[in-house]
């Protein structure tokens, strides 16, 4: 039954906006839609992303790794490589820093009435990505593959039951936010 | 074998759950009612309320804040129904590229299509562009329900720090989406596909993105203010 969710396109469509709507609701309610919040939280002062962030891969990898095992879901991840994930990161990071927005939230800033995220955020991605079409082919020819270590997950290379790995996962999370809400952060 | 797994999650999952429980009650900032807007969050002080001048029981939906344990843990089971109903994980990136392939396409034709890059990620309306399109609207219903819709140009911060140049947010939010637009799509992803997406997932590729990304951004933004 699922499988017949998972092909019909236009449910797919229906559903992701729906989606959307939940996630642009509660990156609203968060408080991380705010140029404030975000920069906030580079400059290491409001902690309010991190303890979103963290608190949702918390439950998400519950939740996942649980209905896994159930059967009802598979992994999705991304593979990556020393020449593709550390350069993006660092990329992204200094343009984080200088828009105070992220793909998301900068939707979602949009919504709320921000004109800086309107006119110069979501333009400026747009280029990037386009920018980034350009550059692709030569990248994937050089860099982008150096040092692959694929889509492997962490619990795939410890060679122990996957659940002692979630749960130590979780386990060190948690354990950051309480660190976290204790230093009044 | 998952059965044994599944019986020994269960005690643990639940004690987990009453762990996050436990973090989320001991947070009340999930009960303040406003948060002037434009105010730095910096200044408000964690579970203190602070009056309001609108009705403080108007129901937590038009609270202009929620606690941010709160909101992640409804992140969290959004990615479950992302993963269940959609066979997808949460990502927004991709409907920007997608996006860029459009709108060149409108201007230099079909030749796009045949471009590298956009043979693997066609230039066409897909799962996430409803999604970013689902995000605005959300934000802006949430915003409506506070009150707290305002056009801004200038953020307090960046005003604060930086000054008051209209030019200047403009060219550097443009620059740095640019620059977070070749960042995202060279790294796979951005803080939705990778950093909660995959970090949720355990995917080693995602948890050392987020680290590079959250090093670039703190490095960046301390440079800058």
């Amino acid at each position: 039954m699922l499988k017949t969710i998972h092909n019909n396109q236009k449910v797919q469509l229906v559903f992701a906006l729906l989606f959307g709507i939940i996630f642009g609701f509660l990156l609203q309610k968060g408080g991380v839609t705010r140029y404030d919040v975000i920069m906030g939280q580079l400059l290491l002062e409001d902690f309010t992303v991190i303890k979103v962030i963290l608190s949702a891969v918390v439950v998400g990898m519950l939740g996942v790794y649980y209905m896994k095992g159930l059967g009802l879901v598979s992994l999705h991840t991304k593979p990556g490589s020393l020449g593709s994930s550390i350069p993006g990161g660092l990329l992204f990071g200094i343009g984080f820093a200088l828009l105070g927005y992220c793909p998301g939230t900068i939707a979602g800033a949009v919504g709320q009435g921000s004109l800086d995220a309107l006119l110069g955020g979501i333009p400026g991605i747009i280029i990037g990505c386009g920018i980034y079409a350009y550059l692709y082919p030569t990248l994937q020819r050089t860099v982008l593959h150096r040092g692959s270590f694929g889509d492997v997950t962490f619990p795939q290379l410890i060679p122990i039951n996957h659940w002692f790995v979630v749960l130590a996962a979780c386990g060190l999370i948690l354990g950051v936010l309480f660190l976290l809400s204790i230093a009044g952060l | 074998m998952f059965k044994n797994a599944t019986r020994f999650a269960r005690w643990r999952l639940s004690a987990v759950l009453i762990a996050l429980m436990t973090l989320f009650l001991c947070d009340t900032s999930w009960a303040q009612s406003a948060i002037p807007a434009g105010e730095s969050t910096t200044q408000i002080e964690q579970g203190a309320s602070m009056a309001s001048n609108r009705e403080p029981d108007s129901g937590p939906l038009s609270s202009e804040r929620w606690s941010p344990y709160v909101c992640g843990i409804g992140i969290g089971i959004l990615c479950w129904l992302t993963f269940l109903l959609s066979n997808r994980p949460l990502g927004i990136s991709t409907a920007y590229a997608k996006t860029a392939g459009m709108l060149e396409k409108k201007w230099r034709g079909k030749q796009v299509e045949q471009m590298e890059y956009y043979k693997k990620f066609p230039p066409k309306i897909g799962w996430e562009w409803m999604l970013v399109i689902g995000v605005i609207i959300g934000a802006f219903i949430s915003a409506l329900m506070s009150g707290s819709f305002e056009f801004v140009f200038l953020p307090e911060i960046w005003r604060v720090h930086i000054g008051d140049t209209y030019l200047l947010r403009w060219l550097t939010a443009l620059a740095g989406g640019i620059l977070m637009g070749i960042g995202a799509r060279w790294a796979g992803g951005c803080t939705s596909g990778h950093g909660i997406s995959g970090t949720l997932q355990l995917a080693v590729s995602s948890w050392i993105v987020v680290i590079s990304m959250f090093i670039g951004g703190i490095v960046t933004a301390f440079m800058i203010m």
